[in-house]
């Protein structure tokens, strides 16, 4: 139903039926209630939202741009934060594109024992503070923790047996994927029972990634492996705290737009690749954007989980959050607003940004339910 | 390619939803699998393309068990009830994607493409969305898209359930013809036994997951084997009575029953609505008395309601125009009614 379709009209003044002086107009209320409401809501947003924005600019800039531009690029501890923000998020974004895809396609599609737990599980980045979620890393991968002494003395002794197994697990992924659908069209490796050739082969090659690692002595003898208070904690934390958003996003959108496009892919000859490729990607591609976007402005600004893994080495583990807290308590008040500026700047792209594509998401959920279009 | 169906069986939790069915589809015919909602005729259907997985029992292929070859593997064309066409992709796109992810020639998927399009008469539409286009026309570009990669058997489920009655009726008249000329073994799913009559050479009856009758249409329409598929074909007067050397005596009357039937103390006595004689005098023992309530001569067929004096029982009478002028009947009368076919289904059986 269009818009103009609900509103009343009125009749018009002057020619033609004059509106009786009694008649009060259901759909308005009294001068006085719209422009206090109204008032009341902008002084609120203005002092909250508008007021503290603007000043972090103001702040910033006050002493011109060469300042400005120097307090972000001469310190090289500044410099250092802005790379390590650039270097952490993409990798806490590629992990979440990965796991929140694949969790959104098993939510979506599937029905197996223990969804609903997963469902449950998806949120719990949401519910858990992040400070929580920092220290159950510190837990498990800090000196004290679990895997603390073990990682402390010959940390790099797993790389070798964890690099393998992710890389064959890929290898025997893509074996299905490729896999010719015509059993007759088989050559090669597709060759021979699938139950012997592919457990056989992973196997071996495993043990022949282990033993090139270990032979060539790819990774340190005798080191420890840092986790936390390095890079590899703060991906780990941001990802985790990020998890929820991509997933989220597109499980509403993959439950709309239903299995049978993907049934009628498989039926026509595709295999799991082109399905993926052709039918399920430019059905969600909308919605995944939009989680990547509200994942990326999260990642970005995350500061509880990564504050306590990253045990503030100016240089080395200062995401810019924290440098502009560092810089905030040493009292280097335009540094501090000239990092929080730039912050505040990927905000509002990302605003911009959520509501352009709020504007396609509706119609490609309507599009997907098959209502509309003609 | 023929398909046989051997003891398959699948569940959903606690519910059956197809019970050990066995079922041929012989090469080249055009079947219909009718029941109500929730008879496993779309489970059937789908367990057949490989979309659903059987809990037992096995799917064979002119002689080939493909009970455990994958859907794309399978090479049987299967048209949604809902089309499921790629929104994203055009007309042509969506009719060529099965050859395009079978690796075949550019040329050769245009070539395949615009025979198709001009074959479902939509060539003018080929660069459409299927959001542009009509319901009818969703379904055959659907049709279209099934029978790109030459499949060896296709399955179409409910094809014309969500389309309006004018454009159904073309549909199913087009399904006919497009049927004996490219002769592909076909199944059908219907819940409407008009359309599984008209169009299908074969018809499968099924109810609550199990195969109630299997049979030509004139077999199926003839002689039900049950009180449910002889209540599902269509309306149908059911008395109550018992069946003595070869007569249902019902309500006072003795009428004489089509089939030879044994001596039955309680049966269950069908006759449809087009075999009910309405005349003005009584004919022996063999009609009994009824008032007529209300007549309804719109349509083709004059429908009249009854009801029987004795039994108070309600009965539907359809008859042809020119009986119905020549009776001159209005509400009120007072008529004897007696059949001119009579089926009985002896036994416990619940309707």
């Amino acid at each position: 139903m269009s818009a103009d379709a609900v509103i009343i009209r009125l009749p018009a003044r002057g020619p033609g039926p004059q509106v009786p002086a009694s008649f009060v107009n259901p759909r308005t209320d009294p001068a006085w209630v719209r422009w206090g409401l109204t008032g009341f809501a902008v002084l609120v947003v203005g002092v909250l939202v508008g007021i503290p924005v603007v000043n972090i600019f103001y702040e910033a800039l006050k002493e011109g741009v060469r300042v400005y531009w120097d307090n972000l690029v001469a310190d090289p501890d500044t410099r250092h934060s802005i790379l390590l923000t650039a270097t952490v998020v993409p990798l806490a974004l590629v992990a979440n594109i990965v796991f929140g895809i694949a969790a959104a396609w098993a939510i979506a599609r599937f029905k197996f024992p223990g969804r609903t737990l997963l469902t449950a599980l998806i949120d719990l980045p949401f519910s858990v503070s992040p400070v929580v979620a920092g220290l159950m890393f510190v837990l498990i991968f800090g000196l004290q923790g679990y895997l603390g002494p073990f990682l402390r003395e010959d940390g790099y002794s797993v790389m070798p047996y964890a690099t393998s197994l992710v890389g064959v697990f890929v290898l025997v992924v893509l074996y299905f994927v490729f896999r010719p659908a015509n059993p007759a069209a088989r050559r090669g490796v597709w060759r021979g029972p699938t139950w012997l050739v592919v457990p056989a082969a992973s196997v071996v090659l495993f043990a022949l990634s282990v033993v090139v690692q270990k032979r060539l002595g790819v990774w340190p003898q005798g080191e420890s492996l840092k986790i936390i208070f390095a890079t590899p904690g703060l991906v780990l934390a941001t990802a985790f705290v990020t998890f929820p958003f991509v997933a989220r996003e597109l499980i509403p959108i993959m439950e709309a737009v239903g299995a049978e496009e993907e049934l009628a892919a498989i039926n026509l000859g595709a295999n799991g690749w082109q399905m993926f490729w052709h039918i399920t990607a430019p059905n969600i591609k909308w919605g995944l954007v939009y989680g990547i976007i509200l994942c990326n402005a999260r990642a970005i600004g995350e500061f509880g989980a990564v504050y306590v893994v990253s045990g503030h080495i100016a240089g080395q583990t200062d995401t810019m959050p924290l440098r502009i807290e560092k810089l905030f308590q040493e009292y280097n008040l335009p540094g501090c607003f000239a990092v929080a500026s730039v912050l505040t700047l990927l905000a509002i792209l990302t605003l911009v940004a959520k509501a352009r594509l709020e504007r396609k998401i509706p119609s490609a959920v309507h599009e997907a339910t098959g209502e509309g279009g003609s | 390619m023929s398909i046989r169906i051997e003891n398959v069986t699948k569940t959903f939790g606690k519910f059956t939803a197809v019970d050990k069915v066995n079922l041929d589809v012989p090469d080249g015919t055009l079947l219909a699998l009718l029941g109500p909602s929730g008879s496993g005729k779309t489970t059937l259907l789908r367990i057949i393309a490989g979309l659903d997985v059987a809990d037992s029992g096995s799917v064979i292929r002119e002689g080939e068990d493909i009970t455990r070859q994958s859907a794309r593997d399978r090479k049987i064309g299967f048209v949604f009830q809902h089309y499921a066409l790629f929104r994203h992709m055009t007309v042509e796109e969506n009719i060529g994607y099965g050859l395009r992810v079978r690796k075949r020639p550019k040329a050769l998927i245009k070539e395949r493409v615009d025979e198709l399009l001009k074959l479902i008469r939509l060539e003018a539409l080929g660069k459409r969305y299927p959001a542009q286009l009509s319901g009818g026309q969703r379904q055959r570009v659907a049709l279209a898209r099934a029978l790109a990669a030459e499949p060896k058997v296709l399955l179409l489920d409910e094809p014309f359930g969500a389309l309006d009655a004018k454009v159904r009726q073309e549909l199913r008249v087009w399904l006919r013809k497009l049927h004996q000329e490219i002769h592909v073994t076909s199944v059908f799913v219907t819940h409407d036994q008009e359309e599984a009559f008209e169009v299908a050479d074969r018809v499968v009856v099924m109810n609550q997951g199990r195969v109630e009758q299997y049979g030509t249409p004139a077999e199926v329409f003839e002689r039900p084997a049950n009180p449910f598929v002889m209540d599902f074909l269509g309306n149908v007067n059911v008395f109550h009575g018992r069946v003595e050397q070869g007569k249902a005596l019902v309500a006072g009357a003795a009428l004489a029953v089509a089939d030879q039937h044994p001596d039955a103390p309680s049966a269950a006595v069908y006759v449809r609505p087009h075999e009910v004689v309405i005349q003005h005098e009584q004919s022996g023992n063999a009609s009994l008395p009824a008032k007529v309530l209300h007549v309804n001569p719109a349509g083709s067929r004059v429908k009249v309601e009854l009801r029987a004096t004795e039994s108070e029982q309600l009965i539907n009478a359809e008859l042809t125009s020119e009986r119905f002028a020549e009776l001159g009947l209005k509400s009120g009368d007072e008529v004897f009614v007696s059949a001119s076919r009579v089926r009985v289904f002896a036994g416990n059986y619940v309707i």
